[in-house]
């Protein structure tokens, strides 16, 4: 053993959450860390195992990786191709345009027109991406959350038209508002009116379609904008809670609403801190809900998630470790009980998914199905001493900050001051610079680095000018050829029901049903809301 | 008075819609740790934007950070602004998702510094530091 492994084999090591990880752990450490009281058994409160009893044995987890470019029939095409290469769940990339509420005919739109996802205007658009697919087979996920109200009102209504009782109709959408003002920043709205139109999904699907999961919390965006693992659970918990008191406020009881909220995780990192992550997460949600919400219904105690490999831990440098990289954090999300996964492709440092490596995602994760043995045993890793210690000292991690969070008077307030903003860009910076250093290693970027980096490693995905033309003549064709009588109508409803603090949810069915557009729909609210001023604080 | 007796001051800006801003946070803290003052914008500006607080906060030098991969149609639309707002003798620097295809392109347009992803906080600030006017 050379001097630099003596060294450091005597220095104390800490998780990126900031908890001391030991040589050696004993059932002394699990009984210091508080037993195994919170443990239980998988199906059963406080579910740290997991939410079923027999897990993947009875269903593996859903496939859903991220897909949407150009128009509609584009991403008709390639949502297709994934179904047919196995995929169980369709999960939906928009532009940016549609994801901040602008047509593709705006100013503001041109050259982003299908660029990072696909571009939605109206219905129209949405009977086009989704034609030919089983919507009860296939669930669909939609990553949307500034112009959330909209779109999801968008994919009642299509799937209303398509014949589908949407009493009955699955899905997800992402949005998590108070999320985006944290990281990835397609707000549209000021904060407060813009967790009130969450609060008018949660309580519109509620009653119209129950099995319906409007809002999917996300701590996967504030773990990239620079959050710890703890702090990445902690912090969602305290938006859903944001969410959740919104809809209490609305006289909604617990047990109507809890059960179709979930959460959208990201793993990258230290293998037992992720599952120990999760773990944590899953007693600590199940106690918020019991104990804080009075909940009753199982399923309202339940932390149902999509987990997935983040672009965080992915390198431009040797972007082929990617693919090596993702087959562990697929095997972290497994092995820590996800309902749903995703991993980030290999390009995904250069570019938007191609075909080809969002196949080697897919296929990374049926891998792990059908050959690794991971859909056999629920909760695989319990009863670890190293385990159980770290799930309970990540559990206090978690609640020890979420009381901080209290004590600064609350998610919504430091959100909208810019403090948790400044906090998290303060941590990125710091994990930055250490990695520019080499005292936070990553393979190929601060060691084993190539001597000579290939030029073009990834092959790119074109940005297409056609795409965006036969975009704007479609939306073109729809405003001339609708019953503009009707759109106006329904725009002054919606106007109007905004303004006097209605649930806006069915003006904004009855607008897409008359193919109102993205833009014009937002327009309306911006009208009624304002937008909202970003706070930089550093 | 030249750049040399006075601090640095920077722009730096995120050009579009794309709303991954944690680079450009990371890089204007490297920027402030580095002495320099830095006019961060926020998201979602558009060329005239960028142009109009370059000009009114009288940078010596303007930064983008982009991710999203609309940095060509975005500096096209820039550098006809910022030339005639006088501003072609200030340092023009790139950051961000920038395949190296683009590069030369990034050049030809104006962007002297280019700096994808990967590029370490002190080259970034070490260059501005060497090649502002």
């Amino acid at each position: 053993m050379n001097d630099r492994t003596k060294s450091a084999l005597l220095q104390p090591k800490f998780n990126e959450s900031g908890i001391e990880v030991k040589p050696l752990y004993t059932a002394a450490d699990v009984e210091a860390s508080g037993g195994m009281e919170m443990v239980g058994e998988p199906g059963q409160y406080p579910f740290t195992r997991g939410i079923h009893r027999e897990m993947y044995r009875k269903q593996p987890w859903t496939m859903r990786q991220y897909a949407g470019f150009g128009n509609p029939a584009d991403t008709n095409q390639r949502f297709k191709y994934l179904i047919a290469n196995g995929q169980t769940g369709l999960n939906v990339a928009f532009d940016l345009p549609t994801q901040i509420g602008l047509d593709s005919d705006d100013p503001l739109a041109e050259g982003e027109i299908g660029r990072v996802g696909m571009s939605i205007d109206t219905l129209r658009d949405f009977e086009i991406a989704f034609d030919g697919i089983d919507l009860k087979k296939i669930t669909v996920s939609l990553t949307i959350n500034g112009a959330a109200a909209i779109l999801i009102a968008m994919y009642l209504a299509m799937a209303e038209k398509r014949g589908y009782d949407i009493k009955d109709l699955r899905g997800t959408a992402q949005n998590d508002i108070l999320k985006e003002f944290i990281g990835r920043g397609t707000w549209i709205f000021p904060v407060e009116p813009s967790i009130r139109l969450v609060g008018d999904t949660i309580e519109y699907c509620a009653t119209h379609a129950p099995k319906y999961s409007p809002v999917s919390v996300c701590g996967y965006h504030i773990r990239e904008s620079g959050a710890t693992p703890a702090q990445e659970m902690a912090y969602a918990f305290c938006i859903a809670k944001a969410y959740a008191d919104d809809a209490i406020r609305r006289g909604l009881p617990v047990d109507e609403f809890a059960g179709r909220l979930s959460y959208n995780f990201n793993i990258f990192g230290n293998i037992f801190e992720q599952v120990c992550k999760f773990r944590a997460g899953r007693g600590l949600w199940a106690k918020i809900m019991k104990e804080q919400y009075g909940a009753e219904k199982p399923g309202s105690m339940w932390m149902r998630m999509i987990a997935g490999g983040g672009g965080g831990g992915l390198t431009f440098e040797q972007p082929e470790l990617n693919i090596v990289r993702g087959a562990y954090y697929a095997l972290i999300s497994a092995l820590s009980g996800t309902q749903t996964m995703a991993l980030c492709s290999y390009d995904e440092a250069y570019t938007i998914p191609t075909e080809y490596s969002a196949r080697i995602s897919l296929r990374t994760m049926q891998l792990l199905i059908e050959e690794m043995g991971l859909t056999e045993t629920v909760d695989p890793l319990a009863g670890s001493f190293y385990v159980e210690t770290m799930t309970n000292e990540m559990r206090h991690k978690m609640e020890e900050i979420m009381a901080e969070v209290d004590a600064q008077g609350g998610i919504v307030k430091m959100v909208s001051e810019g403090s948790i903003q400044a906090k998290v860009s303060a941590q990125a910076y710091q994990m930055q610079r250490k990695i520019d250093s080499g005292e936070f290693p990553k393979v190929g970027v601060n060691c084993y680095r190539n001597e000579q980096e290939e030029d073009h490693p990834v092959e790119f995905h074109d940005y297409n000018e056609e795409d965006a033309r036969v975009q704007i003549q479609g939306l073109q064709r729809i405003r001339a050829e609708r019953d503009n009588a009707k759109v106006s109508e329904a725009l002054t409803r919606l106007r109007g029901d905004a303004a006097a603090g209605r649930n806006v949810m069915p003006a904004l069915v009855e607008a897409v049903k008359a193919y109102a557009s993205v833009g014009e729909m937002t327009k309306e609210l911006v009208n009624v809301f304002g937008r909202y001023r970003e706070p930089i604080r550093f | 008075m030249t750049a040399s007796q006075r601090r640095i001051k920077v722009l730096l800006g995120k050009p579009g819609l794309d709303g991954h801003d944690q680079g450009a946070k990371v890089v204007a803290r490297a920027m402030m740790d580095a002495g320099f003052e830095v006019i961060y914008t926020g998201l979602r500006q558009t060329p005239e934007q960028i142009a109009r607080i370059a000009l009114e906060e009288d940078v010596d030098v303007i930064s983008l950070s982009s991710m999203a991969g609309s940095h060509l149609p975005f500096c096209r639309k820039l550098k006809p602004l910022l030339e005639a707002n006088g501003l072609n003798d200030k340092l023009w620097v790139i950051g961000g998702n920038l395949p190296a295809q683009d590069h030369d392109a990034l050049r030809e347009l104006g962007f002297k510094g280019i700096f994808p992803s990967g590029s370490k906080l002190d080259a970034i600030c070490d260059y501005i530091r060497k090649e502002t006017p």
